[in-house]
């Protein structure tokens, strides 16, 4: 492996990372979206939220890429390599954020909302006033943790062809026929990055400190 | 409408492909169950050898498992052994989850009652016997569902060994759509079948946890 050989897994290693951050910052609110229909028990609504989450959480990634990619233009839905990719990482990651903000809801204490009620705040002022603020704190340290499981997953999308890290370390293997040096590089990019999330999560939980 | 005809009379291949994935993730789900024990007794009673654990532990939690998967597909012929596809993806999936279960372990034992333990100490129970006898079910029992979504967890990371040929489902689904052009069709079935396994996996969890509550 040269010089131009680890150029290469270094454009692929900012593919995972920028496919990585947009499927979560699409995710982390469609999640939350997911989670409300499910908290206020929407008639109809709630179970098909419920089977759909269960049907996302269990479908792997790779199966679900394939499906998206080669399967989508054959119902008029086309979508490149980097849009494909971004959908379904989003799409999964989504599932497991509906299930964390579902939790902070239903542990959220009622008496704080019958207060809110009794101040004579709408539903949209109490949401965004009393709950959110409060949902978020004891949700980050959870939905950090699923950052580092969305790029774990992140190499997925190299089976349709998307150049990210994984992808530029078979194309080096290939080409040098050192396919182990290759894979051992991406392997200290992806473990440092990873690394580096968990070590940022443990410090939010800490300055968060104990669930009061 | 014609892809679902053309895919019920491949449904053969989908079966096959089917069985192959559950018969990976039944072999390795036992022994990375097996391995995590192994590991959590490590770590508990060899204090010297913890942090090597604690360390494996970090590492593959570090790790995506495709990458692993590869490593270890690809190094393990320098070291002269010759795995194929199928058993490498075995290899891969035990170790990989064997770190995690053996976390779980951890966790289970973090919050497991101190009196069940004093007891069995006081009736002469110690080492493996006590280990065996008092500790290990109710462990499980309380491991359980963290390790029902672990189970999970390599059923849905099973289908990166198709990148490797493995011939599992989401191998057969693409065999299909690639040959006949139909790819939603045999895609949505996959992921169904999916869907299904993991469903399994949950009823049993709850079928087990059900269980033990009518036994306290």
């Amino acid at each position: 492996m040269d010089w131009s050989d680890f150029s290469q897994l270094l454009a692929g290693f900012w593919v995972t990372i920028g496919v990585s951050l947009a499927a979560v910052c699409i995710g982390v609110p469609c999640g939350l979206g997911l989670a409300l229909i499910r908290w206020r028990k929407i008639p109809g609504l709630d179970g098909m939220v419920a089977t759909l989450v269960s049907f996302l959480r269990a479908i792997p990634s790779v199966t679900l890429i394939l499906l998206v990619y080669f399967a989508f233009p054959g119902i008029g839905l086309s979508l490149n390599r980097m849009e494909a990719a971004i959908f379904v990482l989003a799409v999964g990651t989504m599932a497991f954020d509906c299930e964390i903000w579902r939790g902070a809801l239903i542990a959220f204490p009622r008496d704080q909302l019958d207060a809110a009620i009794a101040c004579g705040m709408p539903r949209g002022l109490r949401f965004r006033r009393i709950v959110l603020p409060q949902i978020t704190r004891a949700c980050l340290p959870a939905l950090m943790n699923e950052i580092s499981l969305v790029i774990k997953v992140s190499p997925a999308v190299a089976v349709i062809g998307l150049v990210d890290t994984t992808r530029a370390a078979t194309r080096i293997g290939a080409d040098t026929y050192e396919p182990l040096k290759a894979f051992l590089a991406s392997f200290v990019l992806y473990a440092v990055l990873i690394a580096a999330i968990l070590a940022a999560q443990r410090l939010v939980a800490r300055r968060i400190g104990a669930p009061a | 409408m014609n892809a679902w005809l053309i895919l019920a009379q491949h449904s053969g291949l989908i079966l096959r492909g089917l069985l192959v994935t559950a018969e990976i993730t039944v072999i390795s789900a036992v022994l990375a169950l097996l391995l995590g024990l192994f590991l959590f007794q490590l770590r508990l009673r060899f204090p010297l050898i913890s942090p090597l654990v604690r360390g494996f532990i970090d590492l593959m939690r570090c790790t995506p498992f495709l990458i692993f998967l590869y490593l270890v597909y690809y190094a393990l012929p320098g070291w002269g052994i010759e795995l194929d596809a199928f058993n490498a993806g075995i290899l891969a999936l035990t170790l990989y989850n064997a770190a995690y279960f053996t976390e779980l372990f951890s966790a289970a034992w973090a919050q497991f009652p101190r009196e069940p333990v004093e007891a069995g100490l006081a009736f002469g129970f110690h080492g493996f016997g006590l280990f065996r006898r008092i500790i290990l079910r109710p462990l499980i029992g309380i491991a359980l569902p963290s390790l029902g979504n672990q189970t999970i967890q390599i059923i849905k990371d099973s289908a990166f060994l198709v990148i490797v040929t493995v011939q599992e489902l989401t191998y057969a689904a693409n065999e299909i759509q690639a040959t006949y052009y139909i790819p939603f069709a045999s895609f949505v079935v996959a992921a169904l079948l999916y869907w299904g396994l993991c469903l399994i996996v949950e009823a049993g969890v709850r079928r087990s946890l059900r269980r033990s509550a009518q036994m306290l």
